[in-house]
């Protein structure tokens, strides 16, 4: 009997219920990164936030590393602090063991590796490092969860990725923009107009993002012996580096809405 | 041969290929996972017995913590005589919600730890401050959550030290965070707003009695909406002076106006 046969199977709803404890959340924000010829910005927003909840209006996600690095944070906060935590006692060992700070390049070649070590249980976190290269440039690398990375002269990360980066492209890259006869884009834009467009960044993800808000962090790291380029002028500016001798690190912190 | 000492007339381990007799791919295998336990180590995957939410706010002179005395099984009140805010140390508290047996063992850890850095007589100056206890917390927390296996808690560490006041969140999964007002369970959804509307840009004014205030109408408004809350509760202090537990207490509660409503009283129709 036909009948007989199929109750000899176990339906598939009788399999035993299991629930599964997820190991990860989503804690919002924003970051992003701007390379110039000598300089360096890394910035982010300060909110916490799971779901529709904002569990702090101050949570760093960009973090000095050296004098001449500093890495941005994005995705699941509690990876990203641990991982945070744990790039700088790899750099603090290579302090010891070869009495300098790590060069950017190989910073960032040791981040993809710690990061693909987890490849199999993944630090839920995008990374983007800013900083000065050995040969006086600035730079920015990113990567994704894993370890995959590249240098670029920006990007940005995080919430509101997709409102920011098509910015970014247009006004860094100046895709979709036809340059003037005898008038070529600029390779570098200065400074000055590159905090402008952070900030314009952040204020305008911040009106179209409900995770992005509250606050802005923004590092400026420039070269060594390179001039300030008016930084010093900017309202709230405050020295992280405690010599002018090597490169140098700013920080501006700006309100944005808390709504 | 066995050619360690130490060894012999000891019972050998054939469970373990000294030389490599066998080929490889017949090597008899040991480690983990072949134990009687591979299929049936349970973790925690659910909370069972539950508190509901921990709020805290900075005030003038320290912070204030409260948390009701239910202890949860699902929908039944089952222990309504629980202390859900635990002193540690001399300086700070921490207030739990979630699992409350997740919870005494966290309790009995921290006993552990504060014996383990005890001092005798004025101490050697580096006694556990609520930073130090939050950093223990949350190393714990995220460790546990690593190997699929969470203390499925949320805590708020609250404290004074060196004129300093410190008030942190750490839950299951690691993540941590510090703000002037806390709320855990539903008390973020709930009692937060209203923290935040009385305390944010005024925790340097707040007196020790606008602070019970603002905790106790919090803690009414969640008694009425919290169907996991009791009306009884207790309110923690921690300043320079050290760390202060109240006893129970509750707060005036009106229901006539529930009468009226659809849904709340007899149904009329």
């Amino acid at each position: 009997m036909p009948d007989m046969v199929t109750l000899s199977y176990p339906s598939p709803s009788s399999k035993p219920q299991q629930r599964q404890f997820n190991p990860y959340s989503e804690n919002g924000g924003t970051i992003l990164a701007i390379s110039g010829a000598d300089f360096s910005v890394i910035a982010g927003d300060t909110r916490q936030s799971e779901g529709y909840s904002i569990q702090t209006r101050y949570a760093p996600k960009v973090f000095r590393l050296t004098d001449n690095a500093v890495l941005a944070v994005n995705g699941f906060a509690a990876d990203g602090n641990m991982f945070v935590k744990q790039v700088r006692q790899r750099l603090e060992w290579y302090r010891h063991a070869h009495a300098k700070d790590m060069p950017l390049r190989a910073i960032a070649r040791l981040i993809q590796t710690m990061l693909y070590a987890r490849r199999f249980f993944p630090y839920y976190v995008y990374n983007i490092l800013g900083g000065i290269e050995e040969d006086g440039s600035g730079a920015v690398y990113s990567f994704d969860p894993v370890g995959s990375y590249e240098r670029e002269s920006c990007r940005a990360a995080g919430a509101a990725q997709s409102l920011v980066q098509p910015f970014l492209d247009n006004q860094i890259y100046f895709k979709n923009q036809v340059a003037l006869p005898g008038h070529p884009h600029p390779q570098h834009l200065p400074l000055l107009t590159v905090i402008q467009l952070v900030i314009d960044s952040f204020t305008s993800a911040t009106e179209r993002h409900i995770e992005v808000g509250d606050g802005l962090e923004m590092f400026i790291v420039l070269a060594k012996g390179s001039p300030l380029y008016g930084v010093e002028n900017i309202a709230g500016v405050q020295e992280m580096t405690v010599t002018n001798e090597g490169e140098r690190i700013f920080v501006v912190r700006r309100n944005l809405k808390r709504d | 041969m066995d050619h360690f000492p130490t060894n012999w007339g000891r019972p050998r381990n054939d469970g373990f290929d000294a030389y490599g007799t066998y080929p490889i791919a017949q090597r008899p295998y040991n480690g983990l996972g072949n134990d009687v336990f591979s299929e049936g180590v349970q973790r925690t995957q659910q909370p069972i017995v539950t508190g509901t939410s921990v709020l805290a706010i900075k005030y003038k002179d320290g912070v204030m913590m409260s948390a009701d005395n239910l202890a949860s099984y699902g929908s039944l009140a089952r222990f309504k005589d629980i202390q859900r805010l635990h002193p540690v140390g001399t300086n700070t508290i921490i207030g739990a919600g979630g699992d409350m047996s997740d919870f005494q063992y966290i309790q009995a850890l921290l006993d552990d730890l504060m014996v383990e850095e005890f001092t005798e007589g004025d101490g050697d100056g580096h006694a556990l401050g609520p930073g130090e206890i939050h950093e223990y917390l949350s190393q714990v927390m995220y460790a546990r959550r690593s190997k699929m296996d969470p203390l499925w808690n949320s805590l708020i560490v609250g404290g004074v030290k060196d004129g300093k006041r410190f008030l942190s969140y750490v839950d299951l999964l690691g993540t941590t965070y510090s703000a002037s007002t806390l709320a855990t369970g539903y008390g973020s959804y709930i009692a937060q707003p209203l923290l935040r509307k009385a305390v944010e840009g005024n925790e340097d004014n707040i007196t020790e009695e606008e602070a019970v205030k603002i905790l106790e109408q919090s803690m009414k408004v969640l008694f009425y909406r919290d169907a996991r809350s009791l009306n009884k509760y207790q309110i923690a202090k921690i300043t320079s002076d050290g760390v202060a537990i109240s006893e129970s207490r509750s707060v005036d509660t009106q229901w006539s106006f529930a009468d009226g409503i659809r849904g709340y009283g007899a149904q009329t129709q």
